[in-house]
């Protein structure tokens, strides 16, 4: 609230130590799991997973034991390095890439036509995406398994990656066709009398004015493709895998091993690029989750 | 806008949809009618010197060509339906038929597959969700009176948990507590009990698989009632407040309302996104005590001896039917909307 001193939002002293202790609180039970993994990731096993006491992970006793230093990178190097996870680092970078590029040439192209469009037929398409919006991945992948087998197109990058910018197109037609319904109609349609065609009159006077819409929606767009673990761990082979997939991998075989540092630091590994887009989108985020709230 | 240039706009758009999300729906639909061929069986005859033995062997060449030849299997018609593994019309005929009382009937429709995957997702569904959101609104309320430098980072902070892979953030809380993490550990120390942990009883890992579905829930929720916060009438809440009401009451009164229109769409995308539940149970490991229909069918496809894809695709026309009576209150009032427009 900008205007706190509002006599309306002012609070009596009790009420105040309440919600700020529940603010800390928050903060705490919110940050505190990342504050940890990071943490331990440069420990070992034997300290992270401790059944005596959390001590052991604070101060590193059995880290210093077994390595001579208070903190290693024996988990980074185990995964990087051993389990070659910088391979499925690069498969996400192209994934999560092409995903939101083609998503959002789409997705303008689509929610563009969406909000200028006064025809029943666009409402009927809003509701049918809202519909697919709803559908579980899981449950699309068991239906794309048995074709692509047959058309010995599965386990390819490009096939995961139209299917994440399908899966996507709902969300990012919501999100764009409502953005776009908020550019002034007059803009484009003087271009229309000037003498453009429509697809001119998009690239030339609307193109220019929608990078905000487009990049809040493109944050998602990448989320969506990033945090993906249905259609990934079905869709792509073992040499393909991006991250999540490759995780998850990790963990079955860790079992018997007793390499679970090595997944420690591939999960801190992979929360670094969300930490970096939070770190700098955090307005856009916040704007994107409540512009799709106020307007829907 | 003319409908060629429509079409053309929406083209890209619409055909990707139409081919990776509407086909699917069909293929799985069709699919779930299929079962898988049985293995083409043979009677080899082995023989040693002194005696001879019939053998029944897999024909793996035959098998194969089989199913080259048939990719969907044989038709089964609507038996995978009613099968055990989902429906299973048969045994719960049995069990209402013949048992020992309401607790058992309960407990041994639970013990089906698909009655259990059901049942966790349905409540996972509806426990979360509200939850969540109440914790979302607290949230907001509190942060509301924090002086603004703080607000940024704690906004930060806050994001996290809904920013988060959800298998990573699953992981990372298992991790933290399970027997040997911080929290198991620490738990154990304290109520000096060796045998609370996770898997101890399902009860427990329910508890815990929803704590953790409020922890990457609640921010949505926080983020947009904080919005909707600055947008709640001042000069009504102070008239309110003229008019005697009550700190509380201006809450009730004047602020919950005014927010009632975005807690309906937090709650409609919450419920959908929870009903998908699945990356939880793979990364607590929890398919012993807790599963969900996406799991369920995830582990069907991951079959460690054969793909299951009939039994897939029935559970999966079973979720997408779960899914649409869940969207049906919204689309009749979207339906209405709709033509009270046109009116």
């Amino acid at each position: 609230m900008s205007d706190s001193l509002s006599v309306a939002y002012r609070r009596p002293p009790a009420l105040a130590v309440l919600s700020n202790a529940l603010v800390i609180l928050w903060l705490v039970v919110a940050a505190f799991p990342f504050v940890w993994t990071v943490w331990g990731s440069f420990k070992v096993e034997g300290d992270f997973f401790s059944r005596q006491s959390f001590w052991d992970a604070v101060l590193g006793i059995k880290t210093m034991l077994q390595t001579g230093q208070a903190f290693t990178l024996d988990g980074y190097y185990g995964a990087w390095v051993v389990n070659q996870f910088w391979r499925s680092v690069i498969n996400t970078a192209i994934v999560t890439v092409c995903v939101t590029v083609i998503s959002l040439t789409f997705g303008t192209l689509g929610g563009y036509a969406l909000a200028r469009s006064g025809h029943r037929y666009s409402f009927w398409l809003l509701i049918a995406a809202l519909v697919f919006r709803a559908m579980p991945h899981i449950t699309l992948v068991s239906g794309y398994l048995l074709p692509f087998f047959q058309l010995n197109i599965w386990g390819l990058l490009p096939t995961a990656i139209i299917v994440l910018v399908a899966i996507n197109q709902p969300f990012t037609l919501w999100m764009l066709h409502s953005f776009f319904l908020g550019i002034p109609k007059d803009l484009d349609e003087s271009a229309l009398i000037d003498g453009c065609s429509r697809f001119q009159a998009f690239r030339r006077v609307v193109i220019p004015v929608m990078w905000p819409g487009v990049i809040t929606t493109g944050l998602f767009s990448f989320l969506l493709a990033y945090n993906d673990f249905a259609v990934t761990s079905m869709l792509l082979s073992q040499d393909n895998q991006t991250m999540v997939p490759k995780l998850a991998s990790f963990l079955g075989s860790i079992e018997q091993t007793g390499k679970v540092m090595y997944a420690v630091a591939a999960v801190v590994s992979a929360t670094v690029p969300l930490f970096i887009l939070v770190m700098f989108f955090q307005r856009q985020i916040v704007s994107g989750l409540t512009a799709g709230a106020v307007k829907g | 806008m003319p409908h060629r240039t429509f079409l053309a706009f929406i083209l890209p758009s619409a055909l990707a949809m139409l081919v990776f999300i509407a086909f699917p729906i069909v293929s799985v639909a069709i699919q779930s009618l299929y079962v898988e061929h049985p293995k083409v069986l043979v009677k080899v005859q082995s023989c040693t010197p002194f005696a001879c033995t019939d053998d029944v062997q897999v024909d793996e060449a035959a098998t194969a060509d089989l199913k080259r030849k048939e990719p969907l299997g044989q038709f089964n018609g609507l038996s995978t339906y009613t099968d055990r593994a989902h429906l299973a019309f048969g045994e719960i005929g049995e069990i209402l038929h013949q048992n020992a009382g309401f607790s058992d009937v309960v407990s041994r429709i639970y013990n089906l597959p698909f009655y259990r995957a059901l049942v966790f997702t349905l409540a996972y569904t509806f426990v979360v969700t509200p939850l969540a959101m109440i914790l979302g609104f607290a949230i907001a309320l509190a942060i509301n009176g924090v002086p603004a430098f703080v607000k940024g980072p704690v906004i930060f902070f806050s994001l996290l948990p809904m920013i988060i892979t959800p298998l990573i953030g699953s992981l990372m809380v298992y991790w933290m507590i399970n027997a040997d993490g911080i929290i198991g550990a620490s738990l154990q120390s304290l109520f000096n009990d060796p045998n609370l942990y996770l898997k101890a009883s399902p009860t427990l890992t329910w508890i815990v698989i929803f704590i953790y579905g409020i922890w990457t829930n609640g921010p949505f929720s926080f983020v947009v009632f904080y919005a909707g916060l600055q947008m709640v009438p001042l000069d009504t809440l102070e008239s309110a407040m003229i008019d005697g009401a009550s700190r509380w009451e201006r809450v009730r009164f004047v602020v919950i309302p005014s927010l009632m229109p975005l807690a309906t769409f937090v709650a409609l995308v919450q419920l959908m996104d929870n009903f998908r539940v699945f990356e939880p149970i793979v990364g607590f490991n929890s398919q012993g005590n807790a599963t969900s229909l996406s799991y369920s069918i995830f582990s069907d496809l991951n079959g460690q001896f054969s793909q299951l894809f009939g039994s897939a695709a029935a559970t999966s026309v079973l979720t997408i039917v779960g899914v649409v009576v869940l969207l049906v209150p919204v689309l009749i009032r979207t339906w209405r909307d709709f033509n009270r427009k046109l009116a």
